[in-house]
């Protein structure tokens, strides 16, 4: 789960990571109270949005005053950045910038490590300077099972040829932020810029944190973080029903079992709908079970889909049985009744597989056609979205 | 012969006493698999019944299983919470082969718990939110269906363990001499690399079925890996062309991330490096029957 500037800002202080005051705000009036509350002669008014790019958006603003704040407040609540509507700013301290460096903290997936990434060039696009100029960007490996002691903290300022007197100021500000990264079970920790304010201070001005939602049964307050604004409702009725559901822009709804499997299924569907111009229009994973409610639930979700004309049911039967899969099938279908509109094109294999097949061939419904291979099913359910 | 696993595999399962590792010790012992012994402290002494006249002893620690049965691998299901602790333990034990099923495991601990099995050398680890391995007729540690194929002479190495299955199904009349999930999380013990390698120098094993998907460079590097190091013909394929930007697909690892992670990139690399990689499974166990048949 990627978290908004403020949440990254407020869990840097929480770790005693040296931030400046910010505050939320969601609209205009509240950034000039928060404008207020934070009496610094300068604020910045900085849309909270999770993608890059704000600046050149437009959606970041100087204020001179509380007032001024509530008018760039009102100009950038509900601008649309590549596709993000504003919900909230950030009223943010003003702050002498004297100089700007980048740091970052990452899983490495190759080594299967952690990446401290760090250059005293900060404030521009990294990914641009690690391709221009990878030598101004130092990658030191970081030990899971160490993490970032002075040791390590002193070799990555060296590495990235910070001067003696500013690297001795970094190095305790990366400890904390390996804090974070550890405490809060993240899998990235970027502060792009990390300043050094005029009289010598250095501050994480902006910071990007991505959090491992596999660990959130051990941190309670990380699902208050979630913005319920910005979820797809489509994906949010599937996460109630603890359904693994990506929505995608197309008319081809796909339910299968295992993430491999159900990837797989939207790329052959996608090939077989290139002739009939149809996409996927989902993906669902149902797991290892594949009960009547499970598939109903299932159905449920993608038949909310205005756009789905037709469903692919693609399951092979491993651990699970083709039979219980079919009687899901089954029960799902009596359970929709009438609002069960759109054809369903089913492949069974595996596991128990006569058994599954032959409950649906004796079930009969209309709008259940069954396929014996994986391709072969792509291909019907295509014409089948397409009309044909 | 065949990888990692063995007819003198003798496996422990950490975990047994729960409704997954009671469900599936039952399938491995179905499946002729040698196994010889459960973990659980708060169980030990006791023993667990399964059907078909298997008595199975339950032991307070993988150390004692081992000192008892002689066991070399351990099949891990206990929950994401204690699963850092079960293969810390396994580790401790100096355990040859580790294999953890658990799916969910946050990334923190199995970076910890895979960075403490590299620095003491002793133990492989395979997973986790994997489906295990099989070596057909021999052994299976983990949760594959054993009754899919039989032995034969094709290896099989996949982060997902439907298309393992769907694989071994498409590729039924050649068989395995060993199929393995890696695993679909973004750190895994053993990589694509790793089961190569070993393919390689397996006697019995003529040609690889690598299968990839969306996320981390896993494949690129598997590619080029090949193409220095391999001899025999190798076939892949990799989901996930359809996946947007920035979405995780049921896989906590499979994830394209900007233009990292494409499928797209997986297969131009896989190609590059004289990999036919086809467009769907049926294609990819098309592909690899084939260049079977030309050996012959």
């Amino acid at each position: 789960m990627d978290l908004y500037e403020y949440q990254a800002r407020d869990l840097f202080e929480k770790h005693g990571v040296p931030v400046l005051g910010g505050v939320v705000a969601e609209d205009p009036a509240a950034a000039k109270a928060a404008a207020q509350q934070l009496g610094t002669p300068v604020v910045v008014v900085k849309a909270q949005v999770k993608t890059g790019g704000r600046g050149k958006a437009g959606g970041v603003k100087i204020a001179k005053s509380p007032e001024e704040a509530e008018a760039k407040a009102a100009e950038i609540l509900g601008m649309d950045i590549k596709g993000h509507t504003v919900h909230q700013v950030m009223i943010a301290a003003g702050a002498d910038i004297a100089e700007e460096f980048y740091f970052s903290l990452l899983l490495d997936r190759a080594n299967r490590t952690y990446l401290a990434m760090c250059s005293v060039e900060g404030g521009v696009e990294i990914e641009q300077l690690a391709v221009e100029r990878p030598e101004a960007l130092a990658r030191v490996a970081v030990d899971p099972t160490v993490g970032i002691d002075e040791a390590k903290a002193a070799e990555i300022v060296e590495a990235a040829r910070f001067d003696a007197e500013t690297g001795a100021k970094v190095a305790p500000v990366l400890q904390k932020l390996w804090d974070v990264y550890r405490e809060e079970d993240a899998t990235l920790v970027e502060v792009n810029p990390l300043v050094k304010t005029g009289e010598g201070e250095i501050i994480a001005l902006d910071g990007k944190v991505t959090l491992d939602e596999n660990a959130g049964f051990r941190h309670e307050d990380h699902a208050a973080l979630v913005d319920s604004r910005t979820e797809d409702p489509l994906e949010a009725k599937a996460k109630e029903f603890d359904l693994n559901y990506v929505k995608l822009d197309g008319e081809v709804g796909i339910i299968g079992n295992g993430a491999g499997l159900v990837m797989s299924t939207l790329d052959v569907v996608a090939y077989a709908g290139e002739e009939h111009g149809v996409k996927p229009a989902n993906f669902l994973d149902i797991g290892g079970g594949a009960s009547a409610e499970v598939m109903a639930n299932g159905l449920d979700v993608i038949l909310g889909d205005e756009q789905v004309s037709a469903v692919f049911v693609n399951v092979f039967g491993g651990i699970t049985a083709c039979d219980a899969v079919a009687n899901g099938i089954v029960g799902a279908l009596q359970k929709l009744g009438d609002q069960a509109t759109k054809p369903l094109v089913v492949r069974l294999d595996g596991n128990k597989v006569e058994e599954g097949r032959k409950i649906l061939a004796d079930f009969a419904h209309p709008l259940v056609t069954q396929a014996d291979t994986m391709d072969g099913g792509a291909a019907k359910v295509a014409a089948a979205a397409a009309g044909k | 012969m065949s990888i990692f696993l063995d007819e003198n595999s003798k496996v422990i399962v950490q975990g047994m006493t729960g409704s997954e590792g009671m469900k599936h010790s039952q399938r491995m012992l179905d499946s002729g698999t040698a196994v010889v012994g459960g973990v659980n402290p708060r169980k030990a002494g006791q023993s667990v019944s399964f059907e078909g006249g298997h008595e199975v002893p339950v032991f307070g620690s993988v150390a004692e299983a081992m000192e008892a049965t002689g066991a070399n691998v351990s099949v891990v299901f206990v929950p994401p919470a204690f699963a850092k602790s079960a293969a810390i333990e396994a580790i401790d034990a100096e355990i040859p082969l580790l294999v953890v099923i658990t799916e969910g495991i946050p990334v923190r601990d199995s970076a910890e718990f895979f960075t403490y099995a590299r620095s003491k050398g002793t133990t492989r680890v395979i997973g986790p939110n994997c489906p295990g391995l099989i070596s057909p007729g021999k052994s299976n540690a983990g949760i594959t269906p054993a009754n899919i194929t039989g032995p034969g002479k094709l290896g099989l190495v996949s982060k997902s363990g439907t298309l393992t299955y769907q694989m071994m199904y498409e590729l039924a009349d050649i068989g395995f001499t060993t199929a393995i999930g890696i695993g679909g999380d973004p750190v895994i013990g053993t990589t694509h690399i790793d089961a190569l390698e070993a393919f390689e120098n397996d006697p019995d094993t003529v040609g690889v079925v690598m299968i990839g998907e969306i996320g981390g460079d896993a494949e690129e590097r598997a590619a080029a890996y090949i193409k220095d190091n391999m001899s025999k013909p190798v076939v892949g394929y990799v989901a996930g062309f359809t996946a947007p930007e920035g979405k995780t697909m049921g896989h906590a690892g499979a994830i394209v991330s900007g233009s990292a992670g494409t499928a797209q990139a997986k297969k131009e690399a896989l190609e590059a490096a004289g990999v036919k990689v086809g467009k769907t499974p049926t294609e990819t166990a098309e592909l690899m029957r084939e260049i079977v048949k030309g050996l012959a």
